[in-house]
């Protein structure tokens, strides 16, 4: 049994009389691959949100590496990475400059940053590249680029919003396998996503429904616990009957 | 502390990276002061005079010699019927017609007075005011030399004097202004554009959830724009000296202190921008319409703000380019201290903290 690394309970917020997230509780392990799905609207924005640090929750508990996302914002930002599903790398800097500049804000000492940034550069096979602009990347280094950029700084766990938003199957497999290898070191991945097959790969999976968690466990339980198929069946049944939406 | 060197470091590279928009930024101070300097410039020169003189003596021959000696006016054509003045102007060239009465030196010498009749074209007033008080002028320099070498007494002078600018130069008014609008400008531009640039692209939410302090991203995104404000500055100001050969009367370090302080008030007005637009299409568009036009209108430099409706007067005082063109005129062309302008100086300030806190508590809002 991994120690838990982040641990929600009866977590919820409200904004004026709308309830974005109600009542979520669930755990995750260190160097799981959690999926976090729901339709668009389901809440699932606003439980990462506060997860990160970025949302005062209105009600419930939480704990993300150990801190407590009431009172402890700064230690969790320190603790976890981030990657949305734009690439959140800048265009007009190198791939070099932008290594070292998200290493440098979260607050890595310079020797660090060197050696690793070097490091990095040559297990992504990006030698060459290493002093090009980041525009004239490739979409799908980009995106491997922006996934190594945000788990650095070595954290405890590294949110990924929906990060392979229009990028092919292959690219995307790819991207999954730098998944794995983060999740191998030790690293806790929780990631939103909208592609199913996406969602075969976690290790377990939540659904959310109009703010509420509405099923939580390993892909082929919940193929079992819906008699489904596949997990695009599982989540139709599911969703189907979400009032929110966009 | 460490962060913010980072920060700043490579907010230095995005505004290195995009050389066309630098070499914009580093130009238009540039480009204006050329272009009110010279061309768009209200200081007459060569305006075009017709003589009208009946007398035909020693005093208005030497009256008109001054006048086509002056750079202002070119002789252009003499008369001799009172009746064709109005001809004269019929052609549009024809700034003012300058009449000489029969017997002008024998009145002068006799009587101790004389008159002369200036005409003016006054289809466009202020450059009728200034001709015909030019005009004066050149005719009080011959009475005073009468006055010094034949000692007549009782004669009787006008004393007309242009204080602060004696040649009516018209980069005295523009300079400060000048100033103002590229200040302006740069700041409120670039800083809501670079703000709202990271927004659009998704790296704010990156930062956000980073640790580093949202306060200290917004100051090391406003530092390279200072930093480069302060060159345009410097640029300005050489031009202003050693290209129109207006000297800087008063204190350097004032001058310096006061142009921060601007810059300060124009970097929380590009926060503010940043916080309520979404697109950077937007935000330039809001900087432009907010910042140019006002500036263009209200800060005094090409309408007189005395002359306009008292609610457009009132309007013009929220304005904080009004107050900072009032300082810069002050200090450079007057040479006068900080004991005459703590006053605007005070507005200014005030505007400053009132724009800033404004901008940080929206920004805070606006993350939680």
């Amino acid at each position: 049994m991994q120690p838990i690394v982040i641990s929600t309970e009866k977590l919820t917020k409200q904004f004026g009389d709308f309830t974005a997230v109600s009542q979520i509780t669930f755990d995750v392990q260190a160097g799981e691959i959690f999926g976090f799905l729901g339709a668009n609207g389901a809440g699932k924005t606003t439980a990462m949100k506060m997860l990160c640090g970025l949302l005062i929750p209105t009600s419930g508990k939480a704990t993300v590496a150990g801190f407590n996302v009431f009172t402890q914002t700064e230690q969790i930002k320190r603790n976890i990475g981030y990657m949305s599903q734009k690439f959140s790398l800048y265009e007009d800097l190198t791939v070099l400059e932008n290594i070292r500049f998200y290493g440098g804000i979260y607050g890595m000492r310079t020797r660090d940053i060197n050696s690793k940034s070097l490091d990095l550069i040559k297990r992504l096979n990006m030698h060459e590249v290493k002093d090009k602009l980041v525009e004239s990347l490739p979409l799908g280094w980009k995106q491997k680029l922006a996934f190594s950029v945000a788990v650095f700084h070595e954290p405890k766990i590294v949110f990924l919003d929906e990060p392979t938003g229009g990028v092919d199957p292959v690219t995307r497999r790819q991207f999954w396998d730098l998944i794995y290898e983060a999740a191998n070191r030790g690293i806790t991945i929780f990631v939103t996503t909208h592609y199913m097959d996406e969602a075969e790969y976690c290790n377990r999976i939540s659904m959310m429904v109009d703010g509420e968690i509405m099923a939580l466990d390993s892909p082929s339980n919940l193929k079992k616990q819906f008699n489904s198929k596949t997990m695009d069946d599982v989540f139709y049944k599911l969703a189907r009957n979400a009032k929110r939406g966009d | 502390m460490r962060q913010l060197i980072i920060f700043v470091k490579k907010e230095f590279l995005h505004v290195f990276r995009d050389w066309k928009a630098m070499l914009l930024l580093i130009g238009m101070p540039v480009a204006q002061i050329l272009l009110f300097g010279f061309a768009l410039t209200n200081e007459i020169s060569n305006a075009e005079i017709v003589i009208c003189d009946l007398s035909k003596d020693e005093a208005t021959q030497r009256i008109i010699e001054k006048f086509d000696a002056s750079k202002t006016f070119i002789v252009r054509n003499s008369i001799t019927n009172i009746n064709q003045v109005d001809e004269a102007f019929k052609d549009g060239k024809t700034k003012l017609v300058i009449v000489f009465p029969p017997n002008f030196n024998y009145d002068l010498q006799h009587q101790k007075r004389a008159q002369i009749q200036i005409v003016a074209d006054a289809s466009d007033p202020n450059t009728a005011t200034t001709l015909t008080n030019f005009a004066s002028q050149i005719i009080m320099s011959y009475q005073k030399e009468l006055l010094n070498n034949q000692s007549i007494p009782f004669e009787i002078t006008t004393d007309m004097q242009m204080v602060y600018n004696p040649d009516l130069k018209g980069s005295t008014n523009f300079v400060p202004g000048v100033m103002a609008l590229v200040l302006l400008l740069v700041c409120v531009l670039m800083t809501s554009v670079s703000i709202v640039k990271e927004k659009e692209l998704g790296t704010m939410e990156i930062l956000l959830v980073s640790p580093m302090n949202p306060l200290l991203v917004i100051l090391s995104k406003a530092i390279p724009y200072l930093v480069l404000s302060i060159v345009n500055l410097i640029i300005i100001l050489l031009l202003s000296v050693f290209m129109l050969d207006l000297p800087i009367k008063g204190s350097l370090i004032l001058l310096f202190a006061e142009s921060i302080l601007l810059i300060i008030t124009a970097l929380s007005i590009g926060l503010m921008i940043s916080n309520i637009t979404a697109s950077q299409q937007t935000a330039m568009l809001i900087a432009l319409a907010g910042m140019m036009l006002p500036t263009l209108l209200f800060s005094g430099f090409m309408f007189p703000i005395e002359n306009m409706p008292v609610a457009l007067q009132v309007i013009s005082n929220i304005v904080p380019s009004k107050w900072y063109y009032i300082i810069v005129k002050n200090i450079m062309i007057k040479g006068l201290g900080f004991t005459a302008i703590w006053k605007e100086t005070l507005i200014l300030l005030g505007m400053t903290l009132f724009f800033l806190t404004v901008s940080l508590k929206k920004f805070k809002t606006r993350l939680s």
